[in-house]
């Protein structure tokens, strides 16, 4: 059932901008060359009846119901599968079509009970609503109106065999009411590409498959709900609906909070409570995508856990004492005046958060900087991407990604490096996969056997699996190929990129020390694959890179992001659709809270705090002098708290205590401070160190804009009002006022209307110009009005683009004796991050825990079986986790996740982190494993208060019939 | 602020810089670095350390050096 507010138009839009004239009912309509009669009947106003055909999905002509009549053309075709040819004229209604179409409907009916009461579709249900039209109410087949005794004994065997699959925790799947149009099957293919669906059985006996006959939980399904939104009856529906039992009243679009993929989303509402979420077809980045996270895992907004008054304490031993806002902002306020009076100005900082909208994070740092007068403020994107700000500004000259998702449709050659995008950046994956069906080769560079390296429908032409920590040697072997074997592009090379630079380099790289053959020793990539991979990418026509965490979470994060920048300039892969340097960013608006001005070096725009014309701009605006010296980074200030020289901190949605490295350091440092603010949804592992807590609010619950990873801008749009009374930026404009910083906002877009005043890249950025476009690409401004979908065209930001020197520098976490494996983490893709939205909805269902892969081969010289607890020991620290022994990863390597706050991941990483950025190194610790009777005393007691009750899988049954 | 992790820090920042460039070259450019990307209770921090720490490497050293005469005069100018 796709969106309420959806006006269908049957098959997908043509790309072509060549228009054909033609004629239908008599009116004359100029549409793209490639259309379907069936779209140009609609974008004419004239809906042709249809069950078979969405305009998310490639016509497929199997209905029948949406027959034409053309001019000169014999029959009666499909309106779906034909398209418009110049002059055509077409009859969408006559008596003949509407006696074909009843008879189809007919045979439809005969088969789908209409007992329409009480079915989560009805009123919305594309069965029903064709059966009125064409006056089909009941079964024509038998005298009686009943089906006839044949069909009656047919449909009851089938309805028998084929019982109500509800092991899925979202959707059901009701086989009785199933037409067997082959929406869901197509959407599973061609929308999501999973292949999850088929049609299995003949003529009556035709029945939607999850996998091999399967339940749904069990198959090959990912849940993303394409199936179900598809589905034009009730035979895949949404449980939300059915538990509500209303229809939508109204519909908001706006953006998913989770992965930097931002969907655009449509929050259909029932008695002010969401009642689904349907993937916005018109959203640029998700083209009407969307994956279990966002389409289902909304319900942590009004979990019974979310913080709903604020609370302060005085020590963090004592319990917590609700309190009014007032009371609350008040006491917070002047324990920061305290400390600064005590200890001095740069005594406290502030963090904001990624998942916050860039009004808020901008609000935020505002507030440091204007309010606390000091520039110690930073952004969860310390931890994940700021190597890629640094990088990227270096080379090309803007801390950002250079293409939209799209892009990828026209690559020839992808490669994916420390990325995991089915699991991390579903959507994403699902364009990507599309393209590598259609031809686009791949290459992933991985330490681990990724979900894309091979499957039955696509397999990675390269898999590179490299040593962890190794990217560096990689990605300069890559380009002494490149160089050496001639794959250079010399002709863009000598126009967009500095000469001096690119010779150093072009010597540099070219040393022999440099080639596969040299360091195959110390990646684990043979050298004639590492070879392969340079060729194939170098040589194609479009060639595009994709990374993530696995290339900035190193000690080398920012040479590794560098390189990547270097081999792309090498080849002239920069500039144009199809090609690019592209970093997935992990959370929503990591890439918003960046450009918002949250590193304590650099002002909204990426502008460097002592550069005395943007200070003085900023200080104009704002009617305060500024600081013009860089602040403390968050590893900087928790250093700065253990020495006594930072006591206060104002965190804003993020939770250090759980995400940040090294565990025992982080609650070292926080329970060092005098005051610790913190403003989340739940009480999270940091606010256990917090003497101010302050409700946050989810992103349903306020208007704002996120960033995703394509630098789009993205309208975020209150669905319900405010859990605890306050949006987040309401609070921050009330703690300014507190500290005698004077914030008068009325909404969040004046607020946008102020970072478009003082910030180049975000000038023609408004609320209405979002509302008309739907999304925009920064920059906007004047040169580019309605944005900048792919970056450099021409010539690079900084003007040439800049090739640095990226020498390989080995990790001081070593392996050895004491730790002789090398443990690195990433995500699973029903669980999110730190955990803290999806622990608290059904997603628990796939993934209750976290677990450590391990090697058959390390497992069996451990004594180690699948399923055992193991301890992991770290130089940092220790814990238990469950091995799962799989040759996904490699021998000498072990992977966790990090969802669940008990998994303690991050007491065994450690401080180790980016020379430029102080990016932690979590993908590479040295550890050693054995095997243990039972987890560790702390982590007992965390799952017995696990603060989720949902159920876990092993509560679910699946049995279907 | 640990020494051992500040020291530890320069290193690593001039490491890279004196990957393909002259010692005196790289030292400034890490200086350049550590300017435009360390609070200055840092600076001012590894410039107490001391150029001559002995864990420092030689382009660290050096640019530990520079960064003490950058101090020097800005504080010697107001």
């Amino acid at each position: 059932m796709y969106a309420i507010d959806h006006i269908d138009c049957g098959t997908p839009a043509s790309a072509s901008e060549k228009l054909v004239t033609i004629e239908i009912d008599g009116h004359a309509i100029a549409v793209p060359e490639g259309t379907s009669v069936m779209r140009a009947a609609a974008l004419a106003g004239t809906s042709i009846p249809k069950l078979c055909a969405t305009d998310s999905l490639k016509a497929f002509g199997s209905c029948r119901l949406c027959l034409v009549e053309i001019e000169g053309r014999r029959g009666y075709p499909a309106s779906c599968t034909t398209l418009v040819a110049d002059g055509m004229k077409i009859r969408t209604d006559s008596d003949k079509l509407s006696q074909l179409r009843r008879g189809v409907m007919e045979l439809y009916v005969s088969e789908h009970p209409l007992d329409c009461d009480g079915c989560p579709a009805d009123g919305h249900c594309e069965l029903q609503n064709m059966a009125k039209l064409h006056g089909v109410t009941d079964n024509v087949f038998s005298a009686d109106g009943r089906c006839s005794e044949r069909i009656t004994h047919e449909s009851k065997a089938r309805v028998k065999a084929l019982m109500t699959d509800d092991s899925n925790p979202y959707f059901s799947f009701d086989p009785s009411l199933c037409i067997a149009c082959s929406r869901c099957v197509r959407a599973c293919d061609e929308t999501q590409g999973t292949l999850a669906l088929t049609i299995s059985g003949r003529g009556l006996a035709s029945q939607v498959s999850a996998s091999a006959g399967e339940s749904f939980i069990s198959s090959e399904c990912v849940s993303c709900g394409a199936c179900v939104e598809a589905c034009p009856t009730a035979a895949l529906s949404e449980k939300s609906i059915a538990a509500l039992a209303k229809p939508a009243e109204r519909s908001v679009t706006t953006t998913c909070a989770y992965c930097g993929v931002g969907c655009s989303l449509k929050a259909e509402v029932v008695d002010g409570k969401v009642s689904r979420m349907v993937p916005n077809r018109a959203g640029h980045a998700n083209q009407g995508h969307a994956c279990v996270k966002g389409r289902f895992a909304y319900g942590y907004a009004t979990h019974p856990d979310r913080i709903r008054a604020p609370m302060i304490r005085a020590k963090i031993t004592d319990p917590w004492r609700e309190v009014s806002w007032d009371e609350a902002i008040s006491h917070a306020a002047s324990e920061f005046k305290r400390i600064q009076a005590k200890y001095g100005r740069g005594a406290v900082g502030g963090i904001t958060s990624s998942r916050c909208t860039n009004e808020e994070v901008y609000l935020v740092q505002k507030l440091i900087r204007a309010a606390f007068g000091n520039n110690n403020v930073d952004t969860c994107a310390r931890v994940c991407h700021s190597p890629t700000g640094f990088g990227l500004k270096q080379t090309l000259g803007e801390s950002a990604g250079t293409q939209t998702f799209l892009s990828v449709m026209k690559s020839d050659v992808v490669i994916v490096m420390g990325a995991n995008p089915t699991d991390g950046h579903p959507v994403f994956a699902s364009h990507l996969k599309r393209a590598l069906r259609a031809g686009t080769k791949l290459i992933i560079i991985d330490p681990r056997e990724i979900q894309l390296t091979r499957t039955p429908h696509i397999e990675a032409s390269y898999h590179l699996q490299l040593r962890p920590g190794t990217n560096v040697a990689v990605i300069t072997a890559l380009a002494h190929v490149v160089v050496t074997e001639g794959l250079v592009r010399e002709d863009y090379v000598a126009s967009r990129c500095e000469k001096d630079a690119f010779d150093k380099w072009r010597a540099w790289v070219s040393d022999p020390r440099h080639s596969p053959e040299a360091t195959e020793a110390v990646t684990g990539v043979p050298a004639a694959t590492l070879r392969g991979a340079a060729r194939l990418y170098a040589s194609a026509a479009n060639g595009a890179i994709y990374y993530g965490l696995g290339v900035t979470e190193h000690s080398q994060g920012s040479t590794t992001v560098m390189g990547i920048a270097n081999l792309a300039m090498a080849t002239g892969n920069i500039g144009r659709e199809g090609v690019g340097v592209n970093p997935l960013r992990g959370q929503n608006n990591v890439q918003g809270s960046c450009d918002m001005g949250s590193f304590p070096h650099e002002f909204p725009g990426y502008r460097h705090v002592s550069d005395d014309s943007v200070r003085h701009l900023f200080e104009s605006a704002w009617g305060v002098e500024l600081s013009d010296e860089p602040g403390l980074r968050i590893p900087n200030m928790f250093e700065a708290a253990l020495d006594g020289s930072f006591k206060g901190m104002y965190i804003q949605g993020e939770d250090l205590a759980q995400s940040d490295p090294n565990t025992h350091h982080v609650v070292a440092a926080l329970s060092a401070l005098e005051c610790l603010v913190v403003q989340d949804i739940f009480l999270c592992e940091t606010a256990k160190f917090a003497h101010v807590l302050l409700p946050g609010s989810s992103f349903l619950e306020k208007d704002g804009t996120f960033t995703n990873a394509e630098r789009r801008i993205s309208p975020v749009r209150k669905v319900m009002e405010p859990l605890a009374g306050l949006a987040d930026w309401e609070v921050t404009q009330k703690l300014a006022n507190a500290l005698g910083y004077p914030m008068n906002y009325a909404h969040p877009s004046e607020i946008m209307d102020e970072i478009a005043r003082l910030t180049p890249t975000f000038h023609g950025v408004t609320y209405e110009k979002l509302d008309q476009l739907g999304s925009i690409q920064w920059p906007c401004n004047a040169d580019a009005p309605e944005g900048t979908p792919t970056m450099h065209i021409g010539s690079f930001v900084r003007g040439k683009g800049k090739f640095f020197v990226t020498e390989y520098v080995a990790t001081p976490e070593r392996v050895n004796a004491r730790f002789p494996l090398l443990l690195t983490t990433g995500r699973v893709l029903t669980q999110y991050n730190v955990g803290a939205q999806t622990r608290r909805t059904q997603n628990n269902v796939w993934h209750s825990e976290d677990t450590v892969e391990i090697h058959p081969h390390d497992a069996e010289v451990r004594g180690i079986g699948d399923g055992d607890w193991i301890g992991i020991t770290s130089r940092a620290g220790e814990t238990v986790l469950r091995a799962q022994v799989t040759d996904r990863v490699q021998p000498g390597v072990i992977y966790t996740t990090f969802h669940f706050p008990e998994s303690g991941a991050n007491v065994v990483t450690t401080d180790n982190s980016d020379w430029a950025t102080n990016c932690p190194e979590y993908k590479v610790t040295a550890v050693q494993v054995v095997k243990v009777e039972k987890p560790l005393d702390w982590q007992v007691r965390f799952r017995q208060n696990r603060e989720s009750r949902l159920p876990t899988r092993r509560d679910v049954t699946f049995e279907t019939a | 602020m640990h020494a051992e992790i500040l020291v530890r820090m320069v290193n690593q920042i001039a490491e890279f810089y004196a990957a393909g460039a002259e010692p005196e070259v790289a030292a400034r450019e890490a200086l350049s670095h550590v300017q435009r990307m360390w609070a200055h209770r840092m600076c001012r921090q590894i410039v107490e350390i001391g150029a001559a720490d002995p864990g420092l490497s030689p382009v660290a050293s050096r640019a530990v050096q520079l960064l003490t005469e950058a101090l020097a005069a800005k504080q010697a100018a107001g």
